[in-house]
């Protein structure tokens, strides 16, 4: 400290500083304060709501909690128990079952919804009858809210339900299934349902991208004497790139949270059958009283989805969002 | 500092009650001599005739105790008993009365000292309920009252046992598996069970080690957590066994209990079923989910039967109630509220709205619901009340065993699973 001060002291004392810089200091100085202002009750929201909760969860997890439990509890020495619950976490077959679920809807969803809205979205984007009533519709599972459609379609696919009745009515009854009761396809009754709920979604980001894609170029190539096939799959679909990455994008991070859906319509079962990170950790952490556990649980459901999420922007994302994430506003 | 700032803020208050009074429009001052208590009350009523009588209850109460005012609500019982008030009692902001939940729960409850000991405020009342506060009582003293108990047992439609024949309720395991073999045959499906939710799957499991094992093993069980006597297993051979006949109807997996058309009881209230396993609510439950609101006229009412060369008692029962508590740092007006609504006249309404079981002995003369007087009397004949054993064993235990024996109905896992789960669960307490 006193070396600095000596050797600041000459150049001070070399002349009286100029002016303008001083202003320039007292500019920024003011700057800073205002975005001290406008960011503060911002910053201190995200700090209290979302980082200390997170790095409260990484605490809990390294504990044996009881359901109520109170600060006294994190001074136990007995309550420590170190990497045990990630430990038990990893050996229990109904977590690993649980991750699994999560990475088959991920994997279905890609590999189904996106080639499904891909299509429609194609054939919604030429000039045809009817085209706002084909976009209204497929858009309303969407805006419907999740616990609504939830139930609206446990009701249906109860063994006595609307599903089975249709079924039945058609003349079709040898295909009447236990949907949601039967643990053998529960899971895919349940990825139709996220389907039927999110492809509205992926439809119309698609035919925003479309949006995007000068029509010239279509144009062009038919005169060419290029199909509307070769138009769409040489032209059309790679200028669709970004957006279908971005979709991708946000599939894989609802995949992975994936909660209001199964909560509401089988709650994980039968037999842990839907289960997913995220019912599981509110069953054992809320339901079953064991908040140090659920909270190991949460540790792991978020460092998946970080890492999945950073591995996705560093490499697929990377031309998408070039600045737009990792350089800030220019 | 925390001084200065309340100075401050009572500085502000004056200061802008003196600029009201001056402009002309202060409030008469009349009731400056009530202290102002208010008392929120959180309880599990909220459909059925219920949630009218609290609310009477309450208005009664801030009545006769002038400058008390009391806030009651009704919340769903899972969302109560498992999210509201351990949240609310681990931030400190407790409810002053509120449900407390008898067994493993009071105990975690009394020992982070969130409970207010009742014993000296209100003994008259805790006298006045009998056996029934054993549950709500740790080491001699009670942190809670029920103001209702009741038993398990079947809930049956009359009509459709007499299509198949079968003229008095079973009174025996082997009598009940002859009677799921007629309705079946008189195509009906004989036992509707939601094990969607588990816990009402896990009550026929109950009910196995209930009649298995002996009152002192079941004991043994609640306080060391000692589940190595052969009974336990021997609920989950039973219960194979049972399961094995096929009494349940299809997709039980996926049924929820008390919840739409689709449930259990809904099964049971559309004639869908012919019989359920349910507590003493059921009546409530099944009227609400048939068309027209009403207690069905064929519903009946028949307890668990003995099973025939067991060690457990023939005539014990599985129970429970529902009980108020209060918290820690409640004003005394809590305990006063606690016993008005434990009073024989407000026991005496309760029983006469059809709502549940009275408590209070005297007031189980005014129930007029013949399915409740059935269950009363199938109480009143039990030797033993054990209660549910989630709720006995606690959440951690209770939640584990719940999942194994549902394990057990769906063909996954053996009966000794179910013991190991338990085993594993509480060695983690």
């Amino acid at each position: 400290m006193a070396t600095l001060l000596e050797s600041a002291g000459p150049a001070v004392s070399a002349g009286p500083a100029p002016a303008p810089p001083a202003r320039r200091r007292s500019a920024a100085r003011r700057t800073r304060a205002e975005i001290a202002l406008f960011v503060g009750p911002a910053l201190i929201l995200f700090l209290g709501f979302v980082i200390l909760p997170v790095i409260l969860a990484a605490v809990y997890s390294f504990y044996n909690l009881p359901q109520a439990f109170q600060w006294d509890d994190l001074a136990d020495p007995a309550r420590f128990v170190g990497l045990e619950n990630y430990r038990r976490a990893l050996a229990d077959p109904v977590f690993m079952g649980a991750v699994g679920h999560n990475f088959f809807i991920l994997g279905m969803s890609l590999l189904i919804q996106g080639p499904i809205a891909i299509g429609v979205a194609l054939l919604l984007n030429r000039r045809m009858r009817g085209r706002t009533a084909f976009r209204l519709l497929i858009f309303v599972p969407y805006v419907l809210a999740e616990v609504i459609a939830g139930l609206s379609w446990k009701l249906l696919l109860q063994p006595n339900g609307g599903v089975n009745a249709l079924l039945e009515a058609l003349g079709l009854g040898a295909l009447q299934q236990n949907w949601l009761a039967d643990p053998a396809i529960a899971l895919w009754t349940m990825f139709f349902i996220l389907t039927w709920k999110y492809v509205g979604f992926a439809i119309l980001l698609m035919l925003a991208g479309l949006q995007g894609v000068p029509e010239e170029l279509a144009e062009a190539a038919s005169i060419d004497g290029a199909s509307w096939w070769q138009v769409q799959r040489y032209i059309t679909i790679p200028l669709l790139g970004p957006t279908i990455r971005i979709w991708a994008f946000l599939s894989i991070i609802g995949s992975l949270q994936l909660f209001d859906m199964v909560w509401v319509t089988t709650r994980g079962g039968p037999l842990n059958a839907t289960q997913t990170m995220a019912t599981y950790m509110v069953e054992k952490g809320q339901f079953g009283g064991q908040p140090g556990y659920g909270s190991a649980i949460a540790v792991i459901l978020f460092l998946i989805s970080l890492v999945i999420a950073l591995v996705y922007q560093r490499f697929a994302l990377r031309r998408d969002l070039a600045g737009a994430v990792t350089r800030g506003v220019r | 500092m925390n001084r200065r700032s309340t100075r401050l803020v009572a500085l502000g208050l004056s200061a802008g009650l003196a600029a009201v009074a001056l402009a002309g429009c202060a409030p008469s001052a009349g009731d400056g001599e009530g202290d102002g208590v208010t008392l929120t009350w959180w309880h599990n009523a909220t459909s059925g005739p219920l949630p009218a009588v609290w609310e009477e209850v309450a208005a009664e109460f801030e009545e006769a105790h002038p400058g008390v005012t009391v806030e009651q609500t009704g919340y769903q019982n899972e969302e109560l008993q498992r999210t509201l008030i351990p949240n609310a009692l681990a931030s400190g902001d407790a409810p002053d009365l509120f449900q407390v939940w008898p067994g493993g729960e009071l105990r975690d409850q009394v020992e982070n000292d969130y409970l207010m000991p009742l014993d000296e405020a209100i003994p008259d009342t805790i006298e006045s309920v009998g056996a029934t506060i054993n549950p709500w009582q740790v080491d001699g003293a009670t942190y809670g009252v029920p103001f209702t108990f009741g038993i398990e047992g079947f809930w049956y439609n009359m009509d459709q046992f007499a299509q198949a024949g079968i003229d008095t309720p079973p009174t025996t395991l082997d009598e009940l598996i002859e009677a799921t073999g007629k309705l079946r045959e008189a195509g009906f499906t004989p036992i509707a069970v939601g094990a969607g939710d588990k816990w009402p799957a896990a009550h026929w499991w109950y009910q196995f080690a209930l009649h298995s094992c002996s009152p002192e093993t079941l004991q043994a069980a609640e306080t060391d957590y000692d589940f190595s006597d052969d009974c336990w297993v021997e609920a989950g051979e039973q219960l194979q066994e049972f399961l094995g006949t096929n009494p349940f109807q299809e997709g039980f997996l996926g049924t929820p209990a008390q919840q739409g058309a689709g449930s259990s009881a809904g099964l049971v209230a559309n004639g869908q079923a012919s019989m359920e396993l349910m507590g003493h609510w059921n009546a409530g439950v099944i009227g609400g989910l048939t068309p027209d609101q009403t207690v069905p006229e064929y519903l009946g009412w028949f307890p668990f039967p003995g099973i025939e060369g067991s060690a457990g008692d023939p005539t014990a029962a599985l129970g429970g109630g529902d009980g108020f508590g209060c918290s820690k740092d409640a004003p005394p007006e809590c305990a006063e509220l606690l016993e008005y609504i434990m009073s024989e006249d407000v026991q005496a309404k309760f029983a006469a709205s059809g709502s549940g079981i009275p408590t209070v002995p005297s007031a189980t003369a005014s129930l007029e619901d013949p399915n409740l007087k059935a269950v009363a009397e199938g109480l009143a004949e039990a030797s033993f009340v054990q209660l549910w054993f989630d709720t006995a064993f606690g959440t951690t235990v209770g939640n584990a065993m719940n999942e194994g024996i549902v394990n057990l109905f769906g063909g996954v896992g053996s009966p000794e699973d179910v013991v190991t789960m338990m085993q594993d669960a509480a060695a983690t307490l």
